[in-house]
């Protein structure tokens, strides 16, 4: 592998990946960020704090997940090997909860006792309202109204646990103005609340903090591939909303000599204009604290997207993401809705697993690669499971559940 | 031409008089209500114009600063658009300030250099944006430097001390202390603080900047209150909902606004 990343120096000290990411927020956040920082730091890095993380991991949600090899499939698609990391079998069925438990038990070490986060597709939100009632935190989830209608087994799974789930109705009423009305909550309520965000976006620390906590998924994947296989995977893939998956698997195998691939929602084409691929067709901008590539029309206002799902429907991208496409250390394209949906078919029908609608976009790319290449071995990120889903697709094929 | 804001609060302080700060959203609900808002502010008492540049994550505004910039963004108003409305502004008033107030994206949109150039040529005074702390807007703040523009930036109850030296050190014209943990429209609360930390931020300032203190801020009370402890004082939500209230018909909201301005300006 040529040039090689020093990945420690990334984010630099002032919270920079080269031209990405740093701290774009008001004044009142600027302490909290780095009173967060340097908790984090203090607290998550030392071995008392990584042992008790460890323990829940493995006791609490299940970890390691497994590498499956998807033998049917793969012959179905032909002459390449698909393999899977299930993060779809953490315990509350994704990868979110990976970084939920650990910045709640952070919070919780810092001394707050009010947890806020924002959600798309409300897995984030189920991770945080689970972490919460098993540490006993006051949960509030902002969650878009539009999702709100989407996503509504996660709704009810949030309030059954415990959590507050805070309808925001303001601007597209999706993901993008959970995250606004979570950050307006945290400025009002920084002494006692800590905000988990979900993703690897928002003012720096965030995107590293939520790399780090996420980064098991391919620490694991790089010593499962190595004890079953004896070897590195030729290709990984995951989806790319704001990128906490894809990061997670990516970021240890980044100086390997593996190919990445990010795939973005493709929505109903990237040339329809409705889609949320800033990534694949986006400029780079300031969002939420940090800058990345963006969804941004030619006044600088923020354009609203459009995905099947809702997890992936965000106009930003984790600056890390924007940082690895500039380097060409990773290649991000994206897959339609319907791309999603027909892989989210094949994997339910050929190997008995129905992955989330997200996911799926990471499977149809992965598909077509299979397609194509010979005798090579594809991971997949198989970030969680698509229970949620299942009311989008009866609405879709028109059946009454 | 160069900045009126430090002349402004000299000559205010030789008076024995605060500064009065007001904000709108630009384009709420059209340039024209805008452009006359202007100047019944400047015929009220108003010193300096915080003039609102419209975003669509106004991730520090409360709802019904919010629910302006939706009304505003609309009428697809640019920031272009809002260097124009003080192109406009500027035809009959040559002595009101204004700043532009707003979010990093669209500046980041339009180019740093071309954005302070502009604000030379339709002869804004300064700029504040939000979400760009010191940290993120040297680029910036060598532009208007060399335009002799102000950079204003905000301090809060949660500025440490040593940032406080930071702020004053890159802030020209006067320094935005935000009174609450908070948003926009949020209640004032612990007064003694607010005291305390002004005081502090003119401490740290070589060339004692002058401070205004904003968020919080509604009525006589509150503002003879705030003008106190400050060199001036900031108004906000409290005008764009009055501006909103009586939008419909623009002879009775520029006397409401004139009247609400007024009695701001007799109290401090």
């Amino acid at each position: 592998m040529k040039n090689k990343i020093n990945l420690k120096n990334y984010p630099n000290k002032t919270g920079h990946f080269d031209k990405f990411g740093g701290v774009y927020v008001s004044e009142t956040l600027i302490h909290p960020l780095k009173e967060l920082f340097q908790a984090y730091k203090k607290i998550a890095t030392s071995p008392s704090f990584k042992k008790i993380l460890k323990r829940e991991l493995k006791d609490y949600v299940g970890r390691p997940t497994p590498i499956y090899y998807a033998e049917s499939l793969s012959n179905f698609l032909g002459n390449s090997h698909i393999y899977l990391k299930r993060e779809d079998l953490n315990h509350t069925g994704a990868h979110k909860i990976n970084n939920a438990l650990g910045q709640a038990l952070l919070a919780k070490k810092m001394g707050k006792t009010r947890i806020i986060a924002e959600t798309g597709a409300g897995q984030h939100g189920v991770a945080t309202a689970t972490a919460c009632a098993r540490l006993d935190l006051k949960c509030v989830v902002y969650m878009g109204e539009q999702d709100i209608q989407r996503q509504s087994v996660n709704v009810y799974r949030m309030k059954l646990l415990g959590a507050e789930v805070r309808s925001v109705d303001s601007g597209t009423k999706t993901l993008k103005d959970a995250l606004n009305e979570a950050l307006r909550d945290w400025v009002t309520n920084v002494d006692d609340t800590h905000y988990i965000i979900g993703s690897v976006a928002g003012p720096h620390p965030y995107p590293m903090i939520v790399r780090d906590f996420q980064s098991i998924i391919g620490d694991e994947a790089k010593t499962q591939f190595k004890k079953d296989y004896d070897c590195l995977p030729d290709y990984l893939v995951a989806c790319v909303g704001g990128g906490s998956n894809a990061i997670g698997l990516f970021h240890p195998f980044l100086n390997e000599n593996v190919k990445i691939v990010g795939v973005e929602a493709g929505g109903f084409g990237i040339n329809t204009g409705k889609h949320a691929a800033p990534l694949t067709a986006g400029t780079p901008g300031v969002l939420h604290g940090n800058r990345t590539y963006i969804m941004e029309d030619k006044n600088g206002q923020i354009k609203n997207t459009h995905s099947i799902s809702a997890g992936l429907d965000y106009p930003g991208v984790g600056p890390e993401h924007s940082w690895l496409k500039d380097k060409k250390r990773v290649q991000y394209t994206s897959v339609t809705d319907k791309e999603a949906l027909n892989a989210f078919f094949t994997l339910t029908e050929k190997e008995g697993i129905i992955p989330a609608l997200e996911t799926a976009h990471a499977l149809a790319y992965a598909f077509k690669l299979a397609k194509k290449l010979k005798d090579k071995k594809i991971l997949i990120n198989l970030s969680g499971r698509g229970d949620k889903d299942i009311d989008t697709i009866a609405k879709l094929k028109n059946i009454k559940l | 031409m160069t900045s009126r804001i430090p002349s402004i609060f000299k000559d205010n302080a030789d008076k024995d008089k605060k500064t009065f700060i007001s904000y709108l959203v630009c384009g709420d609900p059209s340039e024209k209500h805008t452009l006359l808002a202007m100047h019944t502010m400047a015929e009220s008492g108003v010193d300096i114009i915080e003039l609102g540049i419209p975003f669509s994550d106004p991730i520090a505004d409360g709802p019904i600063i919010q629910k302006s910039i939706d009304r505003a963004l609309k009428n697809d108003i640019s920031l272009r658009d809002v260097i124009s409305v003080v192109k406009k502004f500027r035809k009959k008033n040559k002595s009101t300030a204004v700043v532009l107030m707003g979010y990093m994206n669209p500046v980041h949109k339009m180019g740093i250099k071309l954005f302070s150039k502009s604000l030379k040529e339709n002869d804004v005074d300064g700029v504040l944006i939000v979400d760009s702390p010191p940290e993120e807007s040297l680029a910036l703040n060598n532009e208007l430097k060399k335009y002799n523009k102000s950079h204003i930036y905000l301090a809060s109850p949660t500025t440490t001390d040593s940032r406080m030296k930071d702020i004053t050190k890159m802030s020209s014209g006067y320094v935005y202390y935000v009174t609450v943990k908070g948003i926009t429209g949020s209640k004032l609360t612990d007064l003694n603080s607010i005291n305390i930390n002004v005081k502090k931020i003119k401490n740290y300032s070589k060339n004692n900047i002058p401070v205004a203190v904003g968020f919080g801020i509604k009525d006589s009370k509150s503002a003879r209150q705030m003008a106190k402890f400050s060199d001036g004082i900031i108004i906000g939500s409290s005008i764009v909902e009055l501006m909103h209230k009586y939008s419909n018909n623009k002879k009775n909201m520029e006397k409401h606004l004139s009247n609400y301005l007024s009695s701001i300006s007799r109290a401090i």
